[in-house]
C-alpha cells in the first residue's frame, strides 16, 4: 500500500507536455507562451513551496505552527473574496466582513470533521488540521464570492426597485430577501454540481490523490463523501454569511439603501 | 392647530437646512432648475437619504416610529418608478387591489394595464400606476416627484383631480411640478428649490 515515488525525471516527462502548449502557442500565434511558460513555473515554485512548509510543520506537531498556516490561508481566501466582485465597499468593510465568514464557515466545518468525525490524535494535528482547512477553503472561497458579487452587483442595479418598495412603506428586509435569495442560490450552485458530478464526470481530487497514494477505493470513497458533505456545509455557511453579512452593511437604523458604503 | 406635515430644521450634507408646515388639505408646488435639490429634499422627508432635523406627521415626529411606519404613511412616488415584480397587480396588497383598479381606472388605465405585465407598459402608464401604488396606501401626506411630467393633457387633468380629491379628503401634498398651472389648478402654495434651499414663491 505505499505509493509510487515520483523521480525528478519522471517530472521532466510531465512537463515535456507544457512544453506542447507553448509551442503550439507559438505556432498558432495565440501570444500564450510566456503565460503557460510563467504559470507552470509558478505552480511548481509554490507548490514545492507549500510541500516544504507542510513537511516541517508536520515534523513540529506544534498547535502554533498550525494555527499560523491555517490563518495565512484563511487570509489570503479572506481577501480573495473581498477583492473578487465588481462592485466593493469603502474601506475595510469587505474584508472584515469576508473575513468574518470564512472564520466561521471554516471553523465549524473543520471543526465538525476533526472533533467527530475524523478524531486524529491530537486533535490538532496538521496532517488533517491544515489538509482540511485547505480543501475547505476553496469552497468557502467559491460560495463566498460568488453569492457577494451577485448581491453587491444586483443590489446596484435593482436600486429603483428596492427604493420604490422601501418608499411605500417596505421593511429593508422583505425589500431585499429575493436578492438575498438569488445570492444564496449563486453560492450554492458549484458545490450542488460537484456532488452530482462526483464519480460519473470528475473523480474527485482527494479521491484520485488516495488511491493512487495506494488506498483502497471503498476507504477513499468514504473519505470523500465526509469531504463533500463538509464542503457543503462550509459552502452554505459562506454563502449566507456574505449575503446576509454585505446587506446589513448596506443599510442602517431607518432601514435606507446605504450605496453611498460602496467604492466609486 | 398642529400641521399634518411639519418639516422642521431637515438638513444633509447635500441639501438643507429646510422649512415646510401643511395643514390637512394643503399642498406645495416645487418648481426648479433640476439639480437644484427637489428630489433630494421629498427622498429626506421620506427618510430614505441620511439626514439631521426632524418631521413630523400631525405632531408625532417620525423618530417615534419605525422608518417603514413613516413612509407607509408619507410614500414617496420617485419621478422614474421601479418595479419588483412581473405582473402589475403584484405590486398591491391583495386587500388593496379592487382599490388599485378603481383608482387605474379613474386615472384612464385600462382594466388589463392593472392585471398585466409591467413590461408592456408605456413610461405615462408607468407613472399612474405607481401613483397608484402609493394612493392604495389611503397615506395622510403624499410626496410626489413630477407624477404628470410624462402625461398627455387628458391624462393629466384625471391626476389631478384625483389629487384634489385626496386633498380635500384631508392629505397634505408635496409636489415637484414644472407647469405653474398645475400648482394653481391645485390650489397649491408654490414654492421654488434653488441650490438646495426652498423658497416661497410670489
Amino acid at each position: 500500500m505505499t505509493a509510487i515515488s515520483l523521480s525528478p525525471a519522471d517530472l521532466a516527462i510531465g512537463a515535456s507536455l507544457v512544453a506542447f502548449d507553448a509551442l503550439l502557442s507559438v505556432l498558432l500565434r495565440l501570444a500564450l507562451h510566456r503565460q503557460v511558460l510563467w504559470a507552470a513555473g509558478r505552480m511548481v515554485v509554490q507548490l514545492v513551496a507549500v510541500g516544504y512548509i507542510l513537511r516541517a510543520v508536520f515534523a513540529l506537531r506544534h498547535p502554533a505552527a498550525t494555527l499560523l498556516v491555517v490563518l495565512v490561508m484563511s487570509a489570503i481566501a479572506a481577501h480573495e473574496i473581498a477583492a473578487r466582485p465588481e462592485r466593493r465597499f469603502k474601506g475595510w468593510t469587505g474584508l472584515g466582513l469576508s473575513a468574518g465568514g470564512v472564520a466561521i464557515a471554516t471553523v465549524v466545518t473543520v471543526g465538525l470533521a476533526l472533533l467527530t468525525a475524523i478524531r486524529p490524535h491530537p486533535w490538532y494535528d496538521p496532517r488533517y488540521a491544515i489538509t482540511l482547512v485547505g480543501i475547505v477553503l476553496g469552497s468557502v472561497l467559491n460560495a463566498g464570492s460568488l453569492s457577494l458579487d451577485t448581491l453587491l452587483g444586483g443590489i446596484t442595479r435593482e436600486r429603483g426597485a428596492i427604493e420604490a418598495q422601501l418608499a411605500l412603506g417596505a421593511s429593508f428586509h422583505q425589500a431585499t430577501a429575493r436578492l438575498l435569495r438569488e445570492a444564496i442560490r449563486r453560492g450554492l450552485m458549484p458545490i450542488i454540481n460537484q456532488m452530482s458530478a462526483a464519480g460519473l464526470i470528475t473523480l474527485p481530487g482527494i479521491m484520485t490523490g488516495q488511491i493512487l497514494a495506494g488506498l483502497d477505493p471503498l476507504e477513499a470513497v468514504k473519505y470523500q463523501i465526509l469531504l463533500m458533505f463538509l464542503l457543503a456545509g462550509a459552502s452554505g455557511l459562506s454563502a449566507l454569511l456574505m449575503a446576509y453579512g454585505a446587506l446589513r452593511r448596506l443599510t442602517d437604523e431607518r432601514q435606507r439603501l446605504r450605496l453611498d458604503r460602496l467604492r466609486e | 392647530m398642529t400641521a399634518r406635515l411639519a418639516v422642521e430644521n431637515l438638513k444633509s450634507p447635500l441639501a438643507g437646512p429646510f422649512e415646510l408646515e401643511l395643514a390637512p388639505g394643503e399642498c406645495a408646488a416645487i418648481s426648479g432648475p433640476s439639480g437644484a435639490g427637489k428630489s433630494l429634499f421629498l427622498r429626506m422627508i421620506a427618510d430614505l437619504d441620511p439626514n439631521t432635523g426632524e418631521a413630523a406627521l400631525d405632531g408625532t415626529p417620525r423618530a417615534a416610529m419605525a422608518a417603514p411606519a413613516w413612509r407607509r404613511k408619507a410614500p414617496y412616488v420617485a419621478a422614474e418608478s421601479g418595479w419588483w415584480r412581473d405582473a402589475v397587480a403584484e405590486h398591491v396588497e391583495a386587500s388593496a387591489r379592487e382599490a388599485g383598479r378603481d383608482l387605474a381606472a379613474q386615472l384612464g388605465l385600462a382594466r388589463e394595464l392593472f392585471e398585466g405585465p409591467v413590461q408592456r407598459l408605456s413610461t405615462g402608464e408607468r407613472q399612474r400606476l405607481a401613483l397608484v401604488r402609493a394612493l392604495v396606501l389611503e397615506p395622510p401626506v403624499l410626496l410626489l416627484d413630477e407624477p404628470t411630467a410624462p402625461l398627455d393633457p387628458d391624462s393629466i387633468a384625471k391626476v389631478e383631480a384625483v389629487l384634489a380629491a385626496r386633498l380635500k379628503a384631508g392629505a397634505a401634498l408635496v409636489l415637484v411640478s414644472h407647469d405653474p398651472q398645475q400648482a394653481r389648478r391645485l390650489g397649491a402654495r408654490p414654492y421654488e428649490m434653488r441650490e438646495r434651499r426652498l423658497r416661497p414663491l410670489g
